[in-house]
Order: structure tokens, then sequence, then C-alpha cells
């Protein structure tokens, strides 16, 4: 504890400029495919067209004789060295999970993998070379339907016998956390059963993939635009069989990422295999198809929700089973993401019994991973949406339901059904200030009105409450959980003989804007300028320990480990400057960079203290001359923070097309250090929530082939998309880091998708449409506001739950919405049951 | 190919250009120039935006071999000398950069709007920059920041008239 504490935060909330913009703006950034190294090769790959083969030839030959080609390289060319990419997720023991090659050898998987690298003078030369070489595959049954998959048939890995690679069960009677879930909703007055669908989204980082590898030095050194430079050096080693020691991972200035580049990608280890077997320079930087194609996917969930109430709607249980398709291969963290949403399906609320079941199933299309929220964008969208639903049946509005069942703020800590422990939160304060600036009641006027001039341009407003688990992770949990590594985080405070400050940060930015915030909380703590502070990071020769960033982790985790770092220097500066100004340390006291001693005006400043320290003429008897110090920061809890969304949404009644009109949010995520960076992550957040709600999906043909392979297909929103958002703040700051900061690298992206789709169902609620699958394009509104007027029935009634591979229900109602003629949505309108218990229960009760 | 143009008032001569070559690679791997990006390499996204004798287009489409003769312009040439444009400015201080990819083009393009239009309306500003995607900012802060500079660059012109 150090008296800085106390000390006004003359930094900390200030609106600082950004240090990363300056080259940012001006073209002079250090991007990976920036990179030439004298006498570099360059790589190209050769993709299976393919979604599910054996491969019977390669014919290397013609490419080998084309143009500047050096080698061409094949998957058995480099069995021995190129290891099997790892998943450091085992979720069950028995998990199952096929070898996975960065070259296929053998089998292809699904339609992007890569069968042959080439190596070439120029990159020109190398993606000529790629038509030249000649596959044979012999066509295997090709798994795409995820739900048929975890019912068995057609093998994605046959070797496996099966398409499930684990089972992964919570229940809150087991764990103690609550009670038996089955017999609430035996005794459910009101019964609810829904399915969701979350779609296969795309993360789309502008920055293409690219990396260099130099292995001429003693160290082989990769430059990867990677998320995780730590994490990816110590895989390389163990992937590839190279001690960690000969290794150096660069990230430098990375463009975006969004769990995207939390990745060890075929691309890089293939990248270093060639380059050291080679013996030269290598490049590969891939296209934006191949990135589509092949870069991890996200999201890809079926959702089936029992949620059991009391007619007042008090929720008395929630059942969860879940579907999560991890495509043909398990990535880094691919069975943890729906994991990771276990603890959110009960949200911001008290319900008293819950029951969670995933399944991860096989199928042959590109591997999903993390993307931008992991886990808890899937169960907010499903318990806000289910929520709704619920208000529906109970006759009141959807701020009502929730307010019924949420936790009070007097109700803090608060330990939940899913076993965590929530350590602050005002929903109540968050929720009054949204729908005092978005002008809730007005807006729900003017619904009315619409409704009864029956204008053909309806008006819905959607609710959106959300609250997710940030900070990953304390090691104990990850390690309850049967992650391989740890969530700490580490720093590195070095005091210069000049006075100036050097941080080093084992987070990886990628447009987060850690120079500025980590100056911000350094100048603070030590009491000097922030422009004196440099924050280096993303080489894990300069910050060579950490856990890098995702998960909303970098400022709870990485930061505090800088507040860690920092403290331990001032300690350390203690006896030194109670030495040179030959007073009792206990009389010291630091305050605005400066030792004084109490009392009397003699003080030294930290800064001169760093020189002192540096020419180490006059040190204390047995005190070493460093005032650098380290330290590692593993977090107690996660953060949660939390925030109320209010969207509304204007549906042409007769087009289908939704439109934003107003979206307004509260968000809550503790202390903010710089609130143009929080804003910023915010907005960006806010957008590609509503993107997966309005525009984004990955859509495989019959055979297995991604068609939405570019920028044309793959709707990622441009500003002409997107509305003017009110974004404010309420802070109850978190009490498990002294900060007091939550994250919210993640919130818009949870909070926004379930915001608007709730408001295009309420909307249409009126015309007995109670779900719109996702992205709620005006194709699928259209449909369902036709086969609602028309009255038609059409097969997805009577498709449901017995189809989705899950187990089925007591279906007793099915009144969704119809799908409308349209082959290609067949999900649209889904009909799902809601009813009132006896019914429900029928025979059972 | 031999290839003689200006870029950002230099004249450049630029040997052995092949003839697929597209603007985007020249100036990025022959002249030094990477501040225009290669996101997508299919004219969507706007990252490699730069000006083709005054007009904003994106340099993926546009092969090496068209800029003969005529006048480039990218974003390394919009600063003068450590003096960032107004528009670069209003970036930083809108705080309308976060990973910072596709901000070159963006910075390009925004200079085209204001140039066309000095004071535009969201929705034009919103409907100009339709062909330059970001996926980190949400967009939200480049229209505050395109509403920044034309204030800046409409009172400065307005202070220099007087």
């Amino acid at each position: 504890m150090t008296v800085t504490e106390d000390r006004p935060a003359a930094e900390i909330g200030q609106a600082r400029r950004r240090k990363e913009d300056q080259r940012l703006i001006t073209g002079r950034t250090k991007w990976t495919d920036n990179l030439t190294l004298p006498g570099m090769l360059h790589l190209a790959m050769v993709r299976s067209p393919v979604a599910h083969g054996t491969i019977t030839s390669i014919d290397v030959e013609e490419a080998k004789a084309s143009p500047g080609v050096i080698a061409v390289i094949t998957g058995r060319d480099i069995a021995d060295e190129q290891g099997s990419l790892p998943c450091a997720w085992p979720i069950t023991e028995d998990q199952l999970a096929p070898p996975h090659p960065s070259i296929a050898v053998d089998t292809v998987n699904f339609a992007g993998e890569i069968v042959a690298c080439i190596v070439a003078r120029t990159a020109a030369q190398a993606k000529d070379a790629v038509e030249l070489v000649d596959v044979e595959y012999d066509d295997l049954p090709v798994v795409l339907d995820m739900a048929a998959a975890a019912e068995g048939g057609d093998l994605t890995h046959p070797d496996l016998g099966t398409n499930v690679s684990a089972t992964w069960v919570f229940d809150s009677a087991e764990a103690g956390t609550g009670t038996n879930v089955e017999d609430a909703i035996q005794a459910g007055e009101i019964i609810i059963e829904r399915t969701y669908r979350q779609q296969r989204l795309i993360p789309a980082f502008m920055e293409p993939r690219s990396i260099v590898v130099d292995p001429t030095g003693e160290q082989t050194t990769m430059w990867s635009a990677t998320q995780i430079p730590h994490i990816l050096k110590l895989m390389l080693a163990l992937t590839c069989g190279i001690s960690e020691s000969k290794l150096r991972v660069i990230a430098p200035d990375v463009g975006g990422g969004f769990g995207g580049k939390l990745q060890v990608t075929p691309e890089e280890v293939i990248t270093l295999v060639v380059s050291r077997r080679l013996g030269r320079p290598c490049k590969y930087t891939e296209t934006r198809s191949e990135s589509i194609l092949a870069a991890h996917h996200g999201r890809d969930q079926i959702q089936h929700l029992t949620l059991s109430a009391n007619r007042d709607g008090t929720v008395t249980g929630l059942k969860v089973e879940l579907l999560a398709d991890m495509g043909a291969y398990l990535g880094l963290v691919t069975p943890g993401v729906p994991i990771l949403g276990a603890f959110m399906y009960n949200s911001i609320y008290k319900f008293p019994a819950y029951r969670f079941v995933c399944k991860n199933i096989f199928t042959n299309k590109a591997w999903t991973d993390a993307y931008r929220g992991a886990g808890r964008p899937e169960a907010t969208f499903a318990i806000e949406r289910i929520m709704d639903e619920l208000a529906a049946e109970v006759g009141v509005d959807p701020m009502e339901i929730r307010e019924r069942n949420w936790i009070k703020p007097e109700e803090f800590p608060f330990s939940t059904v899913a076993g965590m422990e929530y350590d602050t939160g005002n929903y109540e304060a968050a929720t009054d200030k949204a729908k005092q600036l978005f002008g809730y009641d007005e807006l729900r006027a003017e619904q009315q009105r619409r409704r009864e001039s029956g204008d053909p341009v309806q008006l819905g407003i959607g609710v959106s409450t959300f609250t997710e688990m940030c900070g990953l992770a304390p090691s104990r949990v990850l390690g309850a959980l049967s992650y391989a590594a740890g969530g700490w985080e580490h720093a590195t405070v070095r005091m210069l003989p000049s006075g100036k400050v050097e941080v080093l940060t084992g987070t990886s930015p990628h447009g987060q804007g850690h120079e500025t915030a980590w100056s911000q909380i350094v100048a603070d703590r030590l009491g000097v300028p922030f422009d004196d502070v440099e924050v280096l990071h993303g080489d894990t020769q300069i910050a060579a320990r950490g856990l890098d960033s995702y998960g909303s982790r970098s400022l709870v985790v990485g930061g505090m480990a800088v507040v860690a770092a920092a403290d331990k220097v001032i300690e350390k500066a203690k006896p030194i400057a109670a030495h040179l100004l030959e007073a009792d340390v206990d009389d010291l006291e630091f305050e605005a960079g400066k030792f004084g001693v109490r009392g009397t005006d003699a003080s030294i400043g930290i800064g001169e203290l760093a020189f002192a320290v540096f020419s180490a003429h006059n040190m204390p008897e047995g005190v070493e001359p460093s005032l650098d110090a380290e330290a590692t920061y593993d977090p107690v809890n996660f953060s949660f923070p939390h925030g109320t969304h209010l969207c509304a949404v204007e549906v042409d009644t007769e087009t289908g097309e939704a439109k934003i009109r107003d979206y307004t949010c509260v968000d809550d995520v503790g202390k903010v250090i710089n609130p143009l960076i929080v804003e910023g992550q915010v907005h960006g957040g806010l957008v590609q929530g509503i993107a997966q709600a309005l525009f984004e999906e990955a859509l495989y043909d019959d055979s297995g082939t991604l068609v939405t392979g570019s920028f044309v297909d793959y709707l990622v929103p441009s500003a002409a998309d997107m509305p003017h958002f009110t974004t404010d703040r309420t802070e109850s700051p978190s009490t498990t880091n002294a900060l007091g900061v939550k994250g919210v690298g993640e919130a818009g992206t949870i909070a926004s998708t379930p915001a608007v789709v709730n408001a295009i169902v309420d909307a249409l609620r009126h015309l007995g449409i109670n779900d719109i699958e996702m992205p709620c394009t005006p194709h699928r509104v259209w449909s369902a506001i036709q086969s609602r007027s028309s009255g038609e029935e059409t097969p997805a009634q009577s498709q449901n739950v017995a189809d989705s591979g899950l187990p089925s229900h007591n279906v007793t109602v099915s009144e969704g919405p119809a799908d409308g003629g349209d082959g290609a949505d067949p999900n649209v309108g889904r009909a799902d049951s809601t009813s009132t218990g006896s019914e429900t229960n029928g025979g059972a009760a | 190919m031999r290839i003689t143009t200006t870029v950002n008032n230099e004249r450049h001569e630029v040997d052995d250009v092949w003839e697929g070559e597209s603007l985007l690679y020249m100036l990025r791997e022959r002249m030094g120039l990477p501040g225009s990006k290669n996101a997508c390499e299919q004219g969507e996204c706007g990252s490699c935006t730069v000006y083709l004798d005054g007009v904003a287009a994106c340099a993926c489409l546009i092969a090496a071999g068209q800029a003969e003769g005529r006048d480039i312009v990218t974003v390394e040439g919009l600063a003068e000398g450590d003096d960032l444009h107004p528009v670069q400015q209003a970036f930083l201080d809108a705080g309308a950069v976060q990973c910072g990819f596709c901000t070159p083009g963006l910075i390009v393009a925004t200079h085209d709007l204001l140039a066309r239009d000095p004071r535009p309306e969201d929705s034009q500003i919103r409907e100009s920059l339709a062909g330059n995607l970001c996926r980190c900012t949400g967009y939200e802060k480049i229209i505050d920041a395109v509403k920044l500079a034309a204030g800046r660059m409409a009172s400065t012109s307005a202070g220099g008239g007087a």
C-alpha cells in the first residue's frame, strides 16, 4: 500500500489523445507485411477446394519448374516437423480431437485447408505457381449440419467414430449453487421453450494475417500479426519441437483481432518450418479471401432453452441445451468458447435453478474459435431473447420482467446460480439512465400510435440488459476448467537515469490503446509526466513474460500488473530516498512523484532518485543500485461489467427492411482510465453486435464451399449502414482490483445483438411473430410477415426441436411464424412452444 | 517496364514494373510508401485509397502502368513535414483511430470529401465514406473527426480570407 492511492488521480479519467495515433495517421507504422529482409522468400498456400476427401496424389513438378519457384512443400515433406496444431483447452477428460497438421497429409477436412506450400522469390511468382499444383482427391461424405452430425450418420473424422468431441455439463444442483432445474420445470406455472441459432461469423479484422520468419541468427525470429506473441512462442516451440529459448516472436503493429488472431495458425507453423528448413527469411501474407475462408470463424451454435417461471414472471429455472459447431478441428481455445457462455446464461438475474449441457460437434467447415465476446454474446442473446418472450407471456413490458428478476443493488456481492461471485453492479441505475436518454416512454407511446393506425412502418423497441465476465482470468478457475495455462499478467517498470520510465507489458494490443492507458496509470502511480512514460509490448525478447490480449483482460489483469510493478518501484526507492535525505523510512511520504520527509521541506523527486541510483555513488548498505521492478498479477476474481442497451427499430412491413432509428446504451465498466478509448471500444463493439443481428453470416453451399468468400458477400457494415449511438456510463467500481476497472472490449458486442433482434420482434409481435433468425435480412423479415398474414403452415413448424438434434421436449403449441417458402432459410420463424405449465407438462405433471 | 510518375509532388522513375502489378503494389513494395494498405485487393474496403490525378481511388484496382505520367498523392503526402494535415489532426483529436490499419484510406477519403463538400451533413459523411470499411471504431468517432476537420478547415480558410 502506497501513499499514491490517496493522491488525486490526475491522469486516470482524462481523455488523453492516443500515443499510438501519430504513426498510424501518417502511414509510418510497422505492420508485419511492411517488413522486407535481405534474401527473403515468399510463400503462397495451395488450398483444398474439397470439403472432405482423401488426398490420392499431389503432382508438384510443373509448379516446381515455374519461374522463381524455389520449393514446393507438401504435408508429407514436413510431416515430422510440423507436429499437430495445439488445442489448449480440453474441456473434458474424454474430449476427442483429430490430429491437426498444418499442411494436410492424408485427408482434407474443410474447403480451404492447406495441402501444399509454394516458396518463390516473389509473392506473385508464388501465387502463380499455386495454380500449377495438381492435387487429386477421393471425395468423402461432407458433414455440414451440426444438428444432424450430433445424431450420428456421416462422420467428419471417421477415426473418431463420432462427430461429438465432448459433452460438458453444469448443473446447479450438483454444483451446490442452486436447485434442480427439472423440479423447477415440473412445477413451473409458465414454461417457455425456444431454439435460437447463432449463425457462423467471420472476425474480419482489417489487417490480413501476415508472418515473416528470419532463421538466420542464433535465434529464429517470427513477426506475426497476432494477438498472442507469448502464447504463440510457447506453442510453436512445443508444436515444432524447437527450444523455446531459440524462438523470439514479435507482434509489431497489429491491425485488429477480435479473437481472430488468438490462434496458433497453420500458416505460422508452415512459415517457421519452411524458413528454418531453407535457412532463408520467408514471408507469408494472406489474401482477404484466404482470410475469410481459412482464418478461424466464430459463433455457430444452436441453443435450446427451457425456462420456467411463476405466473407473475419470476423465473424459477433455466435449462440450456447447446450444440456448438467446432468445424473440422479444435483450435487453441475452440472447445472452451461455449463453456465461457455457460456462466452467463443467468446474466443479471436471480435464477434459483440452472442446468447447462453443451455438445461440441465436428463438421467439415473451417474451425471456429474465439470471436469478440466468445461464448458470452451467445448466452446474452439467448437469455435476453427469451426474457422478452416471458414478458409477452406474462403480458408486461420487457423492462418490467427484467426488473422482477434482476439482482438489486443492495444484494451485491451476489453468488449466482452459475457459481460466479458478482462483486458490484447497479442495474437499476444504468437502466434508469438509459431509459431517460432514450425517451423510452415516449417511444412506447409512438409505437402504440403506429400500431393503432396500422402504419406500414412499425416501431419496435428492443431491450438488452446484460452482464459479462471479463478479466480472464483467475488461474485457479482456469485450472478448474481444464485450461492449460494460467490467467496472470506480467509487467516491468524501469526507471531510466534521465527520469523517464519504460513500462514493459505482457498484454499485446492491436488497436486498444495500451500505450496510452498504461502511460496514464503509471503517470499517476509514479507522479511522472504522461509523456515521460514509454510502453513497450509485443516482443517476447523485450516484454518476456505475458499472456497477451483477449477476453477483455488487458486492463483488468495487465493494468493491475503495471500497478503492482510501479508500486514495487516505489517500495524499492524508499530506503534509498531515506538514505539520501538522511531520514527514517517511516518518516517518508511519496506524493506527486516526490519522496518527502514529514514535517520538513526536504524531498527528492523520483527522477532525481533514478539518476542517483544509476550513478550508485551513495547507496545504503546492502541495497542494489536499481529501481526497476517487475510484477506478476493473478486476479482474484473475474470482473462483471454490465449495462442497459435500448434500440428503436423501424420495420417496413411492406419491404421487410429493419432500420435502426435510435440506439442508446449505458454501460458500467467500473472506473474509466481513458473515456475516449472506452467510448471507442463501445462503439466498435456495438457495430459488430449489430452486424450479427442484421448483416453478417458465413454461408456454405451443399458441397461445403464457403460462398461468402469476399467482402462483397460477407457484409461487414460501412458507415452508411450504421446509426448514431448515444452512449453514457454509470460507475460501480470493481472491488476485486485496486484500479476498480472491469473491462470494456467486448461489452458492446455482447449487448447489442439481442437489443436489435428484440426490437425487430417487438415491432412485429402484434402480427404473431415471435422470432426472426439472424441475420434479420429484409427477406427474412418480409417472409415472416407474409407467412403470418397468409396464415400458411410451413415445414419449419413441424421440424423444430426434433430436427435440431437436441433431446425432444414437450412441445404442445406450434405457433411460430412460418418460413414463407424460402428454401435457403429453413429456420426462419422456427416454431417454438409457449404455453402454461399444466398444458406443456401434460403427462409429466 | 519503367514507370515515370509523380508521387506526393516528387517525380519518380520505377524500373522492372510487371504488367500485372497494381499501383498499390508499386507504392508499397517499390517506392517505400506503405501507408496505403492492402486489406482486400478487391476494391471493397478502401484501405488503399489514394489520389490519382486528384480523384480518390482504390490503388489496388489501378494497374501500376496506369500511373505513367500521372500525379499520385498518398497518405504520406498529406502532412507537411511534421505538421499534420487538419484531417489527420482531427482523427487524432476525435479518437477516430483504433488499430489504424484502415485509417490512411479513411484519411484520404475524408480529405477528398471535404475538398468536394467543406461542410457535409452526417448522412453525406456516412454515404461518402461507405467505401471505406473500419472494423474497430463503429464509425462514430470517424464522423466526429470529419466534422471536426471540416470546422477547423472552414475557420482557417475564413481567417485566411479576412
